[in-house]
């Protein structure tokens, strides 16, 4: 074993002035179980240091908000004695070395920290991020990741059904892999983690410990190199099939009154589990490592207290319950060990073969655990984009911008999640803006989207992060739901760099306002940090993932227009091009400020036009996004099958600006009740103009320029089979 | 003792995992590749000290579990 | 009608049977747990959809020598109704009730998609409720559906009529744009000789409820419970 020195601290990511503190803490040289307990629990995915400054700031409570940040996931209370409980997590880094397993774990992960408080998981959504689909490493992660999201998802028998894909050469060496989870759980009966009782036992149940992901903690927490490939031992493997069977188990035991505390074992396994327990009780913990299940021979308590091997959950049961729960865990195959016990020592020992590994007090880990406030400076504002010519007509650029990767149809993709187990899935992706899933027996349903557009944060952090929320909210609301509350997923480049600080600190900012203007917190969340490799970062990502209401499932609407409807729209349009798709896809531009966000107007407009779906005057909805106006009439044209002529005529800007802007806060709706609708928009004071009528096989614009639908299905429908099905060179 | 047993598909079922193998390595520029079939080997360490009775045992093991005599075929090595 | 779901480790479709069932024959089925050995009393065992045993091996392969399988078998044996679907048609055809076996999808790929169904015969307890040749709508959600046997064993099953279901398009014809998964003459499931065992690949129980996209599944399951009516 290498001998405890600041330069093995280094190794294991503690900068000098941490391990000093390390030094501090204990009054003596740690040893190297100690260093490793330290090194994970301040490296920056566990500890937030660079970010928990930031973090604060965002708006955590609502009356409905029953845990905010802080519990394994957020639990919001959804009404008849129910509650939500969800989280999105980030599996960026062990996607690149591994895509299949990167993603297969990050499903694994989410779906833990779920179940883990006593939900059953409902849904499953995924935002990922990719490089240039022309840059050669881009196919071999789609096609790894999508199978492994699909390949643990379906096994597990948790739908999946939503999510977003964009493509960017900014990702091209980090891939993003946010994976969300939703669960369902009787308000009183919600497990948290905070161990108490002296003297009780301590469980670890679920697959033996293996030597996979050591030190994933802290790859998460650095930037790659071209060394990377030499990491793959740190990536774990999944097995969703004990996930499956540990999910039955757990929710078998959390049936009985067994359960004092429970956790699930993620990042940096045993350690984290043990010492957040411990801490969040203000108790101490007493592990014997000689009781933990191993699947490989001679592990130190190094590696057993590092390791990442999926699929275990820690739990402080009531003493005279043990019998119960191992029954339980019997039944269903699943490794059952009394690891350990509750102290008031408030320190955590751990033994192994008879020696003390570790003795670590608990108050001064969390408490003096690095926080940063980093330099930061703002990313200025972009100057106007002025005017743009349009070098190509509209019905071209029509036709490029709906084949183009960041919106062609993601069939390819969706295919191959199930998307219908369990039998509560009303809308399965693509149908509408938002996810829709019945909460079974019941007549209500959970509306669930992600989204965010990297393009805009990377030109204006705060007004890009104040659309992504904003953009969830209108998803949400434009399938008739209310919007409840968020998670949020921090994918930054790295932190030390003031310029990524910055953008990181004012995306927090954009994203508060829009959370406290539409009333819609944050109850959890995940930040990822330094997403880069040799020096070139992502785009600032901030993933949002919503979660909405509908108390009655049957009046969600989706987005298929049928013949003889009347398209409205509702919201201004002021042809706003900057940041914009077109500009992108046709001019190879990126240019200007994103489209300005007014939540006033985002408040409104959607107010009025959630209350016009659930007074039954809409039979179709589409928020207008990337791509504009005429991308999203194409949509729902295409999700129709049905053609759509145009009446309305560009008003006052050049006409690709009219069609292709992509001003906020605007949905386009269909209805049989126009006159109706359109009266009650003017009555309200919001902006609605008729923009024309279904019908037909062809998306006619005023002038006569008509495209068959039947084309642009087909155009949609080009991209992912072309790329991913041709024969390759990296089966 | 080991017994290595490895499970093929039957000659005459498709296999388009092998196909796909086989275009893959014609992409990557690997010339006079013919037919690919993709098989499973399962590993079995045995406590039989005797030869033929591990060799016994290991196919009884693949006709009643290791292959679906339906669609594969296997072989037996005792090591 | 008494109908039972087997619950092998990891299978995740059980609720969704559970709920086609108690919609069309009023009671909720008994959930069984596959180390139980009795079935008595029971009309309908039904093997739903999931990853038994996470696939390993073979999709079924060791689902088909648990505790239950003896009393699965006996009950067919003696003139029950069995329903397996997806993960429960490979057990079916592991166990050897039904002959034939489920290869990997043609395209390698998982498929979660609507297709539709051609009911071959009508005259069956399963099918009662369906026409002669209507073609209805149903989820798929496999990786592992493409049904495949010994050209004598396929010559058989049509040859005797035991094919229950083909993929077709809307109008009927059997394509291969319709048979997404590569199965042997677009067979999508099969009956046992005594046409009380069913095997098929795609989800009806997942399509009983307007809300969820139409009902073209409930009539395999009205036309049980009719048949089955004690």
């Amino acid at each position: 074993m290498k001998p405890v020195n600041q330069a093995l601290a280094a190794e294991f990511g503690l900068s000098a002035e941490e391990y000093q503190r390390v030094l501090d803490i204990m009054g003596r040289t740690p040893s190297f179980t100690e260093l490793g307990v330290f090194s994970v629990m301040w490296s920056e995915h566990c500890s937030y240091k660079s970010s928990r400054v930031w973090l604060k700031q965002l708006p955590t409570k609502a009356p409905w908000v029953i845990h905010g940040p802080g519990e394994n996931a957020g639990v919001v209370d959804i009404g008849e004695g129910m509650a939500a409980i969800f989280k999105m997590e980030s599996h960026n880094h062990p996607s690149f070395i591994e895509p299949y397993q990167g993603a297969a774990t990050g499903v694994g992960g989410i779906l833990r920290d779920v179940f883990t408080m006593g939900a059953r998981p409902v849904a499953n959504l995924n935002a990922l991020r990719f490089g240039d689909p022309k840059h050669p490493r881009t196919r071999r992660v789609v096609d790894g990741v999508v199978r492994g999201v699909g390949g643990y998802g379906n096994c597990v028998g948790v739908p999946t059904v939503g999510g977003e894909v964009n493509f960017h050469p900014s990702y091209n060496g980090n891939p993003l892999v946010n994976a969300m989870t939703v669960g369902i759980a009787a308000t009183d009966k919600i497990f948290l983690s905070a161990a108490a009782g002296i003297g009780n036992p301590v469980v670890y149940v679920g697959s033996k410990t293996g030597r996979d992901g050591i030190h994933g903690a802290t790859m998460a927490s650095t930037e790659f190199d071209a060394d990377s490939e030499s990491k793959r031992p740190t990536v774990q493997v999944g097995d969703p099939f004990v996930e499956k069977l540990l999910i039955e188990a757990c929710l078998e035991l959390m049936a009985t009154d067994a359960i004092v505390a429970i956790q699930d074992m993620g990042a940096a396994g045993l350690t984290s589990s043990s010492v957040e327990m411990a801490g969040k009780g203000g108790v101490g913990i007493e592990l014997d490592l000689d009781h933990v299940p191993q699947r490989e021979t001679e592990m130190t308590a190094y590696e057993m207290m590092l390791s990442e091997s999926q699929e275990r959950m820690l739990i402080v049961l009531r003493p005279d319950r043990e019998d119960i729960a191992r029954a339980i865990f019997d039944k269903w195959d699943l490794d059952f060990a009394v690891v350990g016990h509750i102290t008031d020592t408030g320190r955590i020992v751990v033994k192994h073969k008879g020696v003390v590994e570790a003795d670590i007090p608990l108050d001064p880990l969390a408490e003096q655990a690095p926080l940063y406030n980093r330099p930061w400076v703002e990313t200025p504002k972009p100057a106007p984009l002025g005017d743009v010519a349009d070098p190509v007509g509209i019905a071209a650029a029509l036709m490029t911008l709906i084949g183009c990767p960041d919106l062609c149809s993601r069939a390819w993709i969706t295919d191959q999640y199930d998307s219908t187990v369990g039998g509560q899935t009303v809308k399965r992706p693509g149908a509408a803006d938002a996810a829709v899933v019945r909460l079974e027996g019941s007549k209500r349903a959970l509306a669930l989207t992600t989204d965010c557009t990297p393009r805009y944060v990377q030109a204006d952090p705060e007004m890009g992060g104040m659309q992504a929320v904003a953009e969830t909210w209108r998803n949400i609301t434009a399938v008739g739901a209310r919007p409840l509350a968020i998670t949020d997923n921090m994918n930054f480049g790295n932190p030390q760099k003031p310029e990524i600080m910055g953008q990181f600190a004012t995306a927090i900012k954009g994203m508060a306002a829009a959370c406290i203007a539409l009333d819609y917190p944050v109850v959890s969340g995940n930040v990822s940090l330094y997403n880069e490799t040799e020096g070139r970062g992502i785009l600032p990502t901030p993933a949002i993932g919503g979660l909405g209401v509908l108390e009655d499932a049957a009046q969600a609407v989706g987005l298929a227009i049928k013949p003889d409807q009347t398209l409205i729209l509702i919201g201004d349009t002021h042809g706003h091009l900057g940041q914009s798709l077109w500009l992108r896809e046709i001019l190879g531009r990126e240019e200007g400020p994103p489209p300005p966000v007014d939540l006033a107007a985002e408040r409104r407009n959607g107010d009025f036009v959630r209350g016009q779906i659930l007074a039954g005057n809409v039979a179709a909805c589409h928020d207008v996004a990337d791509g504009g106006l005429l991308v999203g009439l194409a949509e729902m044209a295409m999700a129709g099958g049905t053609g759509i002529t145009l009446t309305a005529t560009p008003g006052g800007m050049a006409a690709h600006a009219w069609y292709f802007g992509e001003d906020q806060s605007r949905y386009i709706i269909a209805t049989t009740n126009a006159a109706a609708l359109i009266a009650a928009a003017s009555a309200a004071g919001l902006p609605a103009i008729m923009l024309g009528h279904s019908g037909g096989e062809g998306l006619t614009l005023a002038d006569g320029t008509t495209i068959s639908v039947a084309d642009l299905v087909r155009e949609n429908a080009r991209f992912f089979p072309e790329w991913m099905d041709a024969p390759h060179g990296d089966a | 003792m080991k017994a290595i047993v490895t499970v093929m598909l039957k000659n005459g079922v498709l296999d388009p995992q092998g196909k796909a193998i086989g275009h893959a390595l014609a992409t990557l520029g690997f010339a006079g590749v013919g037919e690919v079939r993709v098989g499973k080997r399962i590993e079995l360490e045995l406590a039989e000290t005797d030869p033929a009775a591990a060799r016994t045992a290991a196919e009884s093991m693949a006709r009643s579990l290791l292959a679906n005599l339906v669609i594969e075929s296997f072989s037996v090595e005792i090591v | 009608m008494r109908a039972a779901i087997v619950v092998f480790p990891g299978i995740n479709r059980e609720r969704d049977m559970a709920i086609a069932l108690e919609l069309s024959t009023g009671h909720k089925p008994r959930m069984v747990w596959h180390k139980e050995t009795s079935l008595d009393g029971v009309d309908l065992v039904v093997l739903p959809g999931g990853f038994s045993y996470g696939d390993y091996l073979r999709c079924g392969a060791m689902a088909a020598h648990s505790p239950v399988m003896a009393a699965i078998k006996a009950h067919a044996e003696r003139g029950g109704y069995v329903l397996g679907v997806c993960n429960g048609f490979q057990i079916i055809t592991e166990a050897g009730l039904l002959p034939g076996a489920l290869l990997r999808n043609a395209s390698l790929r998982f498929l979660s998609m609507d297709c539709m169904l051609r009911v071959e015969r009508a005259d069956t307890a399963f099918t009662g409720h369906y026409a002669q040749g209507e073609v209805f709508r149903a989820p798929m959600a496999h990786g592992d559906g493409n049904y495949t046997a010994s050209p004598e064993d396929l010559d058989r099953l049509e040859g005797e009529g035991l094919v229950a279901f083909r993929y077709a398009e809307a109008d009927g014809a059997l394509t291969s744009a319709a048979n997404r998964n590569g199965s042997a003459r677009n067979i999508a499931g099969i009956f046992s000789p005594n046409l009380r065992v069913l095997g098929l690949m795609p989800h009806p129980e997942d399509l009983v409820d307007p809300l969820m996209g139409g009902t073209d599944g409930k009539k395999l399951f009205d036309g049980l419970a009719a048949a089955l009516a004690a």
